[in-house]
């Protein structure tokens, strides 16, 4: 969804496309998912 | 570009940090804004997993971490460091919520990167030259101010970006604190191995190198994150016309939100919350091993370390997930409901515990502890939106900042009770599950007194509100 333009002037900024969301959500996804994989193996231990 | 200091505010100031260089252009997609506060918090979540350091730090001098020298730190010390750093981070949060208001996210998740990573470089030199007095005031003191203006800088710009989602937004963000443990702590051990032959047990090293890859890690939320343009609104959204007389359409000041008994009962709120949850998690590695151990269990059928060290890997799976699932869930339920919900099944939850300790139904009480750690962690996460809801938007992140000084209470009040408890039942002659019952039933009491105050909310009165229009600008005067 994207902003509807408003009374304020904003800055000039670079518009953002799926892509760079898609980017975005992988830089901060994957060590996310690296340290959730490495607490999940960590976890198994319990139920050996 | 005029060059200008991180603090800062003048009119004239115009650097790439200042908020009017944050405001978001057309086409600009806001969930770019979430990956922006993960950024944030996935890196300052590592403070949770400090206790990773203890034995390296604790001999640094013999080389053996089962063989301390007499010149060693002691845990005692070395628990100093994580303590120091959270209690600066809700003195910090606290004290730099308005500043945060006025010049915005970007100039303050700088602050907050160069302080947590600078707070590792520091803290590297106080372990190099073996100095606590440097590792205190590097990682507890500076590295604890960026975990307070981190943790506080994306919530109000989420919540003006999600108004429509609140609670998703904002336990998006806060689910990131609790994952930063699970990247912080392999990555702490994978580099202490790396580095083992280079430097004692390898921990200068791994300082220096985690304070520059966090410092460069946050740096992706600093140049991501952007505000919305005043008075923006998500396409079709419309306000709820269903009237929720818990949720205003007015703004209360934060000086003003501190006069309020909201603002206390809410205190009063996350902090039985998070002493209650930081009571399970403090203790859980012993807490399971003492109460099925192989005297219990039978020989050989013990929850040994390994399996102990699973308990807490899940444990902290849940504080995440509970992060995000229940504090989306407040959106729909709305968040008096919710905190009703994490309180009253809390209690029974709590008092269940002893019983299938003493039962030693395993499966069932860990079952059970994921549960409790995961309204644990939906505490934090929902609290952000339930200041919005009573105290509007306008400083919404100085108040959440006021607030988080419960958490650094409950983070000295929690450990203290476990302690003293457990140590009483063991004196008392008490083993396994009996020597943590107490514990529970207090936690229990405890959740008691927060659902008490949670169901004493009322709406905020109107004399505390702001006149007129507000803008942000105005937000820091």
């Amino acid at each position: 969804m994207s902003p509807q333009p408003t009374s304020s002037t904003p800055a000039p900024n670079e518009p953002a496309t799926g892509g760079s969301v898609v980017l975005a959500w992988l830089f901060v996804g994957i060590p996310l998912a690296w340290g959730v994989s490495q607490t999940f193996i960590k976890a198994l231990a319990l139920f050996k | 570009m005029a060059t200008t200091s991180l603090l800062d505010t003048s009119p004239a100031s115009t650097s790439f940090l200042d908020r009017s260089r944050t405001i978001a252009g057309p086409g600009y997609n806001r969930w770019l804004v979430p990956p922006a506060a993960l950024a944030i918090h996935l890196a300052i979540g590592q403070a949770y997993a400090f206790s990773v350091f203890n034995k390296p730090l604790g001999s640094l001098i013999s080389g053996d971490p089962n063989a301390p020298a007499p010149t060693d730190w002691t845990p005692g010390q070395i628990g100093w460091t994580f303590s120091i750093a959270i209690v600066l981070l809700g003195l910090s949060a606290a004290v730099f919520g308005k500043w945060l208001e006025r010049v915005g996210p970007r100039k303050a998740m700088m602050a907050a990167s160069l302080c947590f990573g600078g707070g590792f470089l520091i803290g590297s030199l106080g372990v190099h030259l073996h100095s606590l007095a440097l590792l205190y005031f590097g990682y507890g003191f500076v590295g604890g101010i960026g975990l307070g203006i981190g943790y506080i800088s994306p919530v109000s710009t989420l919540i003006k970006w999600f108004p429509d989602r609140k609670g998703v937004a904002t336990g998006m963000a806060i689910m990131g604190f609790g994952g930063g443990a699970m990247i912080g702590s392999p990555l702490a051990v994978a580099l202490m191995n790396h580095f083992k032959d280079s430097a004692p047990q390898g921990v200068t090293p791994t300082f220096i190198v985690m304070g520059i890859i966090y410092l460069l890690f946050m740096q992706f939320g600093v140049w991501t994150i952007r505000v919305p343009a005043d008075n923006w609104a998500p396409k079709g959204y419309v306000p709820s016309t269903e009237h929720n007389a818990l949720i205003t359409t007015g703004n209360v000041s934060a000086d003003n939100a501190i006069k309020t008994p909201q603002f206390w009962l809410l205190w009063v709120v996350l902090l039985t919350n998070v002493t209650a949850g930081i009571g399970v998690l403090e203790t859980a590695s012993p807490l399971i091993q003492e109460t099925f151990s192989d005297k219990f269990m039978g020989s050989g059928r013990g929850v040994t370390a390994a399996a102990a060290a699973g308990f807490v890997g899940l444990l902290s799976l849940f504080n995440l997930l509970g992060r995000f699932f229940w504090s989306s869930a407040s959106d729909k339920l709305g968040r008096k409901v919710a905190y009703a919900i994490y309180f009253g099944l809390g209690i029974l939850l709590y008092a269940l515990i002893p019983t299938l300790g003493h039962n030693l139904q395993l499966t069932l009480y860990v079952v059970v502890a994921c549960v409790i750690i995961s309204m644990y962690g939906g505490g934090f996460a929902t609290a952000p939106a339930y200041l919005s809801d009573l105290f509007g938007k306008y400083q919404v992140g100085a108040i959440h900042g006021r607030l988080l000084t419960a958490w650094s209470t409950a983070g000295v009040l929690g450990p203290l009770i476990v302690h003293n408890l457990h140590e009483s039942a063991v004196q008392k002659g008490l083993t396994g599950a009996a020597a943590y019952q107490n514990v529970f039933y207090t936690m229990a009491g405890l959740l008691a007194v927060g659902l008490l105050a949670d169901l004493l909310v009322r709406p905020v009165a109107d004399r505390y509100y702001e006149k007129g229009p507000v803008t942000i600008e105005a937000g820091g005067h």
